[in-house]
């Protein structure tokens, strides 16, 4: 199982700033005034239920929402003046599995702009990219097309995209959903070595005991900021009925908090199931 | 050498629809994956009506073919991304507004029906020297910045939140496909008619798709497919006296009648 490392601020600058910002698509408004600092070497979860802005605060920092008011800073510069150069692990469901990459194509394009005005890559890049997919325990699969792999190794492939640039900061959307827990506990592992060799990382999920409960930090969010800290202290009835809008009791155990969760809460409101809601046993009695 | 390449007009004809062939297929195979298959349709009707210009003021037409496209591909693509038209509203939009202008311009000018008639339906046969170099100097032109801006095509095409995450600056990447678009379109026009050019763009592509795994083997496939389509429509054109246009575009659908047969002997290999 994963090993929880204690949360260790580093002092300095802040490596993503955002101050009082108010974003979203098409005019649409989807968080509101919030301010948020991630220090180098942090190793956040977003968590929050469907629709909360766990992606659109990632895209915002990508500078691929809009921006309405507020400021949004990567190593101090504006992400208006300049996008920055981040890994990015979207969520799997977004990509276009009939488009025609091979393995090796998908994660050479994370070093497009190193080499730009050429369609061949270097035998530098080459070897860049063959070194991650090695790492990744997916070299053998170079040369297969991105549709023929598993969840799990779909996955790698898009992690690889994202590190061979060598980011500071690594944004993943999602990346332990539709995964089985082999996979899901590879992926996490992977993430805390990379933290460790000082990659601030940023991810959202739904997994509230199996993946965040193991991270230093959490964020609970739904539009706006509702909590933020270490597991064991945000994880409170309160704070996540807060969150999801449901009961759900937490356990403490071995020092973790465990939530009897509801991993897809559902939002009752203006689906007139209320009554029906009311009347099943609370989801506790099961554990 | 056979009858077939000791007529003057056949060897041009070759010529220019070599090129044609292979860089239609070429941009075909963005313009596809972007899910822009009918852009090459709305850009061939915006391209007659600089032809009608053109033939109205008495000029070369391919020059106003050109213009007007690469004007009308600009213009689909500001609308697609102001999010005021969804993306086939948008062609649609540009498509009629420019062929209802041209059908106007057609009426005005009496006597170049003929001449009209051969952008409709192609007239490969009646390609001059001057659209000889036309075709090849533009026609470089389209592979140099392919070859030159790949990376950042594939990348925008793929995903552009992504290419956007590596540098890519995705809004100049598509603008210059729309401009290329444009100057293809009426190049390709010149070989198999404004009517038939948007398959020439897509069906050789549709064909690669089933075969190759690579983006670069895609790209490589679907433009020889191109090539063969078009030597081997004129060739059958030729000998059995039927339209160059409609032969080259049989061709592409036969071969990609093969690639799809070919595709599932290999699925069960």
């Amino acid at each position: 199982m994963l090993h929880p490392f204690p949360h260790k601020p580093v002092a300095g600058n802040p490596l993503v700033r955002l101050e009082n910002v108010t974003c979203g698509y098409n005019g649409q408004p989807v968080l509101r005034d919030l301010s948020l600092t991630f220090m180098p070497g942090d190793f956040v979860g977003l968590l929050g239920p469907s629709g909360s802005g766990k992606t659109t605060l990632l895209r915002v920092i990508l500078g691929a929402a809009d921006l309405y008011s507020g400021q949004v800073t990567v190593n101090g510069v504006s992400t208006l003046r300049k996008r920055p150069r981040v890994g990015y692990v979207p969520q799997l469901e977004t990509i276009d599995w009939n488009f025609p990459v091979t393995v090796q194509e998908a994660v050479l394009m994370g070093c497009t702009m190193n080499n730009p005005l050429f369609p061949w890559f270097h035998r530098r890049e080459l070897t860049v990219v063959m070194e991650m997919l090695e790492r990744l325990g997916i070299a053998h699969l170079s040369k297969r097309h991105i549709r023929e792999l598993s969840g799990g190794e779909q996955q790698r492939v898009f992690l690889a995209r994202a590190l061979v640039s060598n980011p500071r900061l690594l944004l993943l959307d999602e990346p332990t959903a539709g995964v089985d827990i082999k996979t899901r506990d590879d992926v996490m592992h992977l993430l805390h070595d990379l933290n460790h060799q000082g990659i601030t990382i940023i991810m959202t999920t739904h997994e509230i005991n199996a993946v965040a409960a193991h991270l230093p930090w959490v964020i609970c969010l739904n539009r706006r900021i509702l909590a933020e800290g270490p597991p064991i202290d945000v994880f409170t009835s309160e704070t996540l009925s807060l969150t999801y809008g449901a009961e759900m009791p937490v356990i403490h155990y071995r020092g973790l908090a465990l939530v009897a969760e509801r991993p897809h809460p559902f939002t009752t409101e203006g689906l007139g199931r209320d009554h029906l809601e009311a009347h099943e046993p609370p989801e506790g009695k099961h554990v | 050498m056979p009858e077939i390449f000791q007529l003057d007009f056949m060897v041009r004809a070759f010529i220019a629809g070599g090129f044609v062939g292979a860089i239609s297929p070429l941009l075909g195979t963005f313009l596809v994956l972007r899910r822009l298959s009918l852009i090459a349709d709305t850009l061939a009707h915006v391209a007659l009506l600089g032809v009608a210009i053109g033939l109205l003021l008495d000029r070369y037409p391919v020059f106003f073919a050109v213009i007007a496209a690469a004007i009308g591909s600009l213009i689909i693509e500001r609308l697609r991304t102001s999010n005021r038209f969804s993306g086939d509203a948008a062609l649609a939009l540009v498509l009629y507004t420019a062929l209802a202008t041209a059908v106007v311009i057609i009426s005005l000018g009496d006597g170049f029906n003929v001449d009209l008639f051969s952008f409709l339906f192609g007239g490969i046969v009646t390609v001059g020297q001057e659209d000889v170099w036309a075709i090849g100097a533009l026609g470089g032109v389209v592979v140099l910045v392919v070859v030159f801006l790949y990376r950042e095509l594939v990348q925008s095409t793929f995903d552009p939140d992504l290419a956007r995450t590596s540098g890519v600056r995705v809004g100049l990447t598509n603008t210059l496909l729309a401009v290329l678009t444009g100057i293809a379109i009426p190049l390709a026009m010149r070989v198999v008619g404004a009517l038939l050019v948007g398959a020439l763009i897509v069906i050789p592509v549709l064909a690669s798709l089933q075969i190759a795994r690579s983006f670069r083997a895609t790209l490589l496939l679907s433009s020889s497919l191109g090539v063969a389509s078009v030597f081997s429509g004129l060739t059958i054109s030729f000998y059995q006296d039927v339209a160059p246009g409609g032969a080259i575009v049989l061709t592409a659908l036969g071969l990609l009648v093969l690639a799809s047969g070919a595709r599932l002997l290999m699925a069960r290999a």
